[in-house]
């Protein structure tokens, strides 16, 4: 094998395995796999932020539809390019066509939507609309 | 060889044991596609959140490490309702066989994927012996 990976396993620390098994088996803090890419939801009273890490991906790539509260991301990763006499040693990335549908806690005004993408991180802000808006409600003195 | 399946998962990185880290901060494992060719290996790792700036390659003996700095991006006065990552830099050890041309090693940082590119030593390359056919 040409590629070994870097482990230094002389020595092992009975409190510090002692917190590897406790964080194995509590999943509190932890992220459980998910279907790619990746997404994490951000919330306010008028605005809500999805991030998602779609690395290897051209912007022009990525396809985001937003209908009601449901947000959808479409896209391919495409495989690199290997010939004949050309072998994968580790092939752990994942490639291929994926699309992922969230579900927001609200409504969005589906045209003032904003999407950036940078260092393969995809950053969608979405206003509530304003008819769901929270309103401040004045108490009329008689 | 493993093949990726559609699940993922962020590792975070098995440190060495007994190392403290100075950056109070997560570690995550960047999944990679080693590829071999005829000139070359090619070792592509995602890094999301890493530009050109921000990444690392060092070779130190044959022991070759990638290391990604993160600024997390973090939506002002917004609380974090759903998660399905976390971030952290990344890092990744590996050990290197002889066979690279070390002087020629590349690396470039596209859209969260780093790509190194390690050119073989000139001994190893794959050379194609012609066969004469007889008249």
């Amino acid at each position: 094998m040409l590629w070994t990976e870097f482990n230094n396993n002389t020595f092992v620390d009975p409190w510090r395995e002692f917190e590897r098994l406790n964080r194995m088996f509590s999943r509190v803090s932890s992220h459980r796999s998910c279907e790619f890419p990746a997404v994490n939801l951000w919330v306010d009273s008028d605005h809500a932020v999805v991030t998602s890490e779609i690395p290897g991906i051209s912007p022009e790539d990525i396809e985001i539809s937003v209908v009601g509260k449901s947000l959808t991301l479409r896209g391919t990763r495409r495989v690199e390019d290997i010939r004949d006499n050309e072998a994968y040693h580790r092939r752990e990335r994942w490639n291929g066509q994926f699309s992922k549908t969230i579900e927001l806690p609200f409504n969005v005004e589906a045209g003032k939507v904003n999407a950036s993408f940078k260092k393969g991180v995809l950053y969608i802000t979405l206003p509530r609309a304003e008819e769901e808006k929270p309103r401040k409600i004045d108490i009329k003195s008689e | 060889m493993t093949v990726a399946t559609r699940e993922v998962e962020k590792k975070e990185a098995n440190l060495h044991h007994g190392v403290e880290r100075t950056r109070a901060k997560r570690v995550y494992t960047p999944a990679v596609d080693i590829i071999e060719k005829n000139e070359e290996i090619y070792l592509l790792a995602d890094m999301p959140g890493v530009d050109n700036e921000s990444v690392e390659v060092t070779l130190e003996k044959d022991t070759l490490t990638i290391y990604g700095k993160v600024e997390p991006e973090i939506p002002d006065g917004l609380r974090l309702t759903e998660s399905e990552y976390g971030v952290g830099d990344y890092q990744r050890t590996f050990t290197l066989s002889e066979e690279i041309d070390r002087e020629k090693i590349q690396a470039s940082v596209k859209n969260g994927v780093l790509r190194l590119t390690l050119p073989k030593a000139e001994a190893v390359k794959t050379r194609k012996i012609p066969v004469k056919a007889e008249a």
